[in-house]
C-alpha cells in the first residue's frame, strides 16, 4: 500500500513539475493546449520525460524498500533493527514475583556476533542474552537461568515492561514485538522496518552483482548468457522451420481451393490451442531434449505463419493482379512479382507476433523440463530461494524479447518499406 | 486491318438465390484502329464489365471478342488496361513499375530501359524516376500507369476511369495528356467515365449505354477530341456544338437515372 502511494505521489508530482518547467520554455497555444486534438488519438505522443521518470521512478521505490546503496540514506524506507536492544520481563514463581531484564542483540543474517555478556542480577529471575537475526524473530526460553522453572516451579510471566500480559497476547517494547507463546516462552520479534528482506527482493545492486556473477561463474552449469543463448537458439530455429513450412502452406491455402479446403479445419482448430497446452504432449512424445522444444515452437509459429501469408495472399487487391497479367505477365510472373511482394507486410505482421508467442513458449516450456535456458535457470533458482536471479532472468527475458521485437520492426521498415501506404 | 471487334456479347451473372443478373445483352460494336471511344452510362449498365471482357479478365457468356481477327481467350499484353487507381506496384520505384511489361516479355535490359526513360519523359516524370510510388502524389501516380500501358506497346489500351479519383485541375491537365498520347502514339483507346464533359471532350466516339440489360443506347460521332488535341480544353468547350451536346446526352443520362429510381420505388413498394 504505502509503496503505491509512493508511486501514485511521484507520479503527479513529476507531472506538474514538467508542466511548471515546460511552460515556461514553450509558447502556450491552443495546439499545445489540445484544445483542439483532444480526442485525437494518433495525435497523442508518448512524453519523453514521463518515459525516463517513469523508469527512474521503478528503480527509486525499489532502492528505497531495500535500502539500496545507490540511494541517499535519507530516501531509504526505514531498515529492520539492527543493534542490541532490552525488555524488562517479570515473573512470578513460587517466591512471589521479581524483574529480569533480556538483551537482545539483532545482527544483520549474514553475520554471527557474540551474544552480549549480563550480570545474572538479584532474585530468582536472571538477567537473560539473546543473538536475533533482523527480520527474524527468537524464542526465549527466560527460565533456562532462573530459579524459578515453568514445568516444576510454575513459573510464568505476568508483565512485560511493566505491561501486564499473559499466554497468547503480546506487547510491543522498544525496538520490537512480545509475544508470550501457550508453553509460557517469549517470543520478539526485532522491528522489522518497512524494507523487504534480500531473500525476498534483494536491492538492484545486488541483483546486478549476481548478474556480473552470473555472467562469468554461471549458474547450473552454465553462464547466463549461454542459458539465454539456447533459448534464443530454439526460439530462432522453431520459428524458422515454422516459417519455412507455414509460408508456403499459406500461399497454397490462399491459391487453391483444394489446399485451402484441406488445411482450413487443420488450421482453424490448431490456432485457438495456446502452445503451451501442447507441452505436456510434446514432452510425452518427444522428451525434454531440444529436438522437443523446437518442435513446439514450430508448432507455435506455424499456424501463425500459415494464417499471415494466407492473409497476405488474399489481401491483393484484384486490380493489381489485373494489371500484371494485361501487361504480359505469366501465373508464375504474377506470383513473383505481385503475389509475394504484396503478402510481405502481413507476412511481417505474422513473424513479429510469431517471434513474440515462441520466446513466451519457450520459457514457459523451460519452466516445466529443461537442462538449460533462461525459463530453466529461473525455475530451478525460485525453488532454493534465490530471487536475485530469478530478478535478473525476468528482466533479461524482457529484454531479449523487446530486442527481438524492435529488430522486427527495423527489419520491416528496411525490408517493406511500402507497408501500409498502399 | 487491326480493328477490334465485340460481336455480340452478352453476359449474365448468376446470384447465389438463384436469380441473376443481365450485365449485358447483345452488344456488337467496332473500332477501327486508332479510334478513341468514351463509354458514359448511369451505374449498372455493364460498361466496367464490358471493358473486363475484352481485356479478358472476364469470359462472356456469348459472343465473342476478335483483336485483328483473333479471338480474344484471356488478357494478353496486347489489351493494355489502365486502371482507376491502387493497381501500381507499391514495392517497385517508377522506373520498375513502367518496365514491368517489358521485363515479363524478357525483353533486353538497355532497350527496355530507353522505352521507360522516353515515356516517363512523354508523361513528365522525369525527376521522379527513381521514386517509390507511393512517395507520388495521385496525378502523377496515373501518370505512371499510363506510362506502365504504353511501355508494353499494346494495341488497343482500355481505360476504367483512370481520372475518376483526381481533384478537377490535375484531371483537366491529364485530359489533356491522354489527347495527346493518342495522338501521337495512334492507339486504340477505349475510355470508361463518369464524367460526361470528359466523355466529349476526348471521344472521338461516344457510347451511352443503358442499364438491365446493359445495352447499347446510342452513338455519337463528335469533333472535339480532334479540335482539343494540343490545345487549351476550355477553348474546346466554347464550341457551338459543345454546349447542346451536353445538355442533349446530359438528361438522357438523367432520364435513365430517374428511371431506375422509379424502377427500385416502385420495386420497394
Amino acid at each position: 500500500m504505502i509503496p503505491l502511494l509512493i508511486y501514485v505521489a511521484i507520479f503527479v508530482g513529476a507531472f506538474f513539475a514538467v508542466k511548471f518547467i515546460v511552460r515556461r520554455t514553450q509558447p502556450r497555444d491552443f495546439t499545445s493546449l489540445k484544445t483542439v486534438t483532444f480526442g485525437d488519438e494518433s495525435a497523442v505522443r508518448a512524453d519523453r520525460w514521463a518515459s525516463i521518470i517513469s523508469v527512474v521512478a521503478l528503480f527509486v521505490l525499489w532502492g528505497m524498500f531495500t535500502g539500496s546503496a545507490l540511494l541517499p540514506k535519507f530516501l531509504h524506507m526505514p531498515g529492520p533493527f539492527v543493534g542490541d536492544t532490552s525488555f524488562a520481563y517479570t515473573a512470578e514463581g513460587p517466591a512471589g514475583t521479581d524483574d529480569a531484564v533480556v538483551t537482545v542483540r539483532v545482527h544483520p543474517v549474514d553475520q554471527k556476533p557474540d551474544a552480549p555478556e549480563v550480570d545474572p542480577g538479584d532474585g530468582f529471575a536472571k538477567n537473560d542474552s539473546v543473538l536475533i537475526g533482523a527480520w527474524r524473530s527468537g524464542l526465549i526460553l527466560w527460565d533456562k537461568n532462573d530459579e524459578a522453572k515453568r514445568k516444576a516451579d510454575g513459573a510464568k510471566i505476568i508483565a512485560i515492561d511493566g505491561k501486564p500480559i499473559s499466554a497468547g497476547e503480546r506487547v510491543r517494547t522498544a525496538n520490537g514485538t512480545v509475544a508470550i507463546t501457550d508453553k509460557g516462552t517469549i517470543n520478539f520479534t526485532p522491528a522489522k522496518g518497512m524494507q523487504m528482506e534480500p531473500i525476498w527482493l534483494p536491492s538492484p545492486e545486488a541483483v546486478w552483482a549476481r548478474f556480473i556473477d552470473l555472467t562469468q561463474e554461471g549458474y547450473q552449469n552454465f553462464t547466463v548468457l549461454e542459458h539465454l543463448g539456447w533459448s534464443l537458439f530454439r526460439v530462432v530455429v522453431g520459428f524458422f522451420f515454422g516459417a519455412l513450412i507455414g509460408i508456403p502452406l499459406g500461399y497454397a491455402m490462399g491459391l487453391s481451393n483444394w489446399f485451402r479446403g484441406w488445411f482450413d479445419p487443420i488450421v482453424e482448430f490448431m490456432r485457438p490451442v495456446p502452445p503451451l497446452a501442447l507441452i505436456p504432449l510434446v514432452i510425452i512424445w518427444f522428451g525434454i531434449e531440444e529436438d522437443a522444444k523446437i518442435i513446439l515452437l514450430f508448432l507455435a509459429a506455424l499456424w501463425i505463419m500459415a494464417i499471415a501469408a494466407r492473409a497476405g495472399v488474399s489481401g491483393v487487391n484484384i486490380s493489381k493482379v489485373h494489371a500484371a497479367y494485361s501487361l504480359g505477365a505469366s501465373k508464375w510472373q504474377v506470383m513473383r512479382y505481385v503475389i509475394v511482394p504484396n503478402s510481405l507486410p502481413e507476412i511481417f505482421t505474422g513473424a513479429r507476433v510469431a517471434m513474440g508467442v515462441c520466446w513466451g513458449t519457450v520459457v514457459a516450456a523451460e519452466l516445466v523440463a529443461a537442462e538449460k535456458g533462461a525459463g530453466m535457470m529461473i525455475m530451478v533458482a525460485s525453488r532454493f530461494n534465490l530471487t536475485d536471479i530469478v530478478i535478473v532472468g525476468i528482466i533479461l527475458i524482457g529484454v531479449i524479447g523487446y530486442g527481438i521485437d524492435i529488430l522486427m520492426r527495423q527489419a520491416e521498415r528496411f525490408l517493406v518499406p511500402w507497408k501500409g501506404r498502399a | 486491318m487491326s480493328d477490334l471487334v465485340i460481336d455480340n456479347i452478352s453476359m449474365r451473372f448468376d446470384l447465389p438465390n438463384g436469380d441473376y443478373v443481365q450485365a449485358l445483352q447483345d452488344v456488337s460494336l467496332t473500332l477501327q484502329s486508332g479510334e478513341l471511344m468514351s463509354v458514359l452510362g448511369p451505374s449498372g449498365c455493364g460498361k466496367t464489365t464490358l471493358l473486363n471482357i475484352v481485356a479478358g479478365f472476364l469470359a462472356p457468356t456469348s459472343g465473342e471478342i476478335r483483336l485483328n481477327g483473333d479471338r480474344v481467350e484471356g488478357p494478353a499484353a496486347e489489351r493494355g488496361m489502365v486502371f482507376q487507381q491502387g493497381a501500381l506496384f507499391e514495392w517497385m520505384s517508377v522506373r520498375d513499375n513502367v518496365g514491368f511489361g517489358p521485363k515479363m516479355k524478357g525483353a533486353p535490359k538497355a532497350e527496355s530501359r530507353e522505352t521507360v526513360d522516353h515515356l516517363l519523359d512523354v508523361v513528365g516524370l522525369q525527376d521522379f524516376k527513381e521514386k517509390m510510388v507511393y512517395e507520388l502524389s495521385g496525378g502523377m501516380q496515373q501518370r505512371v500507369a499510363l506510362a506502365r500501358c504504353l511501355a508494353n506497346d499494346p494495341d488497343v489500351i482500355l481505360m476504367d476511369e483512370p481520372l475518376g479519383a483526381l481533384d478537377a485541375l490535375t484531371r483537366e491537365k491529364m485530359q489533356g495528356l491522354v489527347l495527346k498520347l493518342w495522338k501521337e502514339t495512334g492507339k486504340t483507346i477505349i475510355l470508361i467515365t463518369h464524367s460526361v464533359e470528359e466523355a466529349l471532350l476526348l471521344g472521338e466516339r461516344l457510347l451511352v449505354m443503358a442499364p438491365r440489360p446493359g445495352r447499347i443506347h446510342k452513338e455519337y460521332r463528335l469533333p472535339f477530341a480532334d479540335l482539343g488535341v494540343g490545345k487549351d480544353l476550355r477553348e474546346v468547350k466554347t464550341h457551338p456544338d459543345y454546349g447542346p451536346k451536353r445538355e442533349e446526352i446530359l438528361s438522357m443520362i438523367w432520364d435513365m437515372e430517374e428511371e431506375i429510381m422509379g424502377r427500385t420505388e416502385e420495386a420497394g413498394a
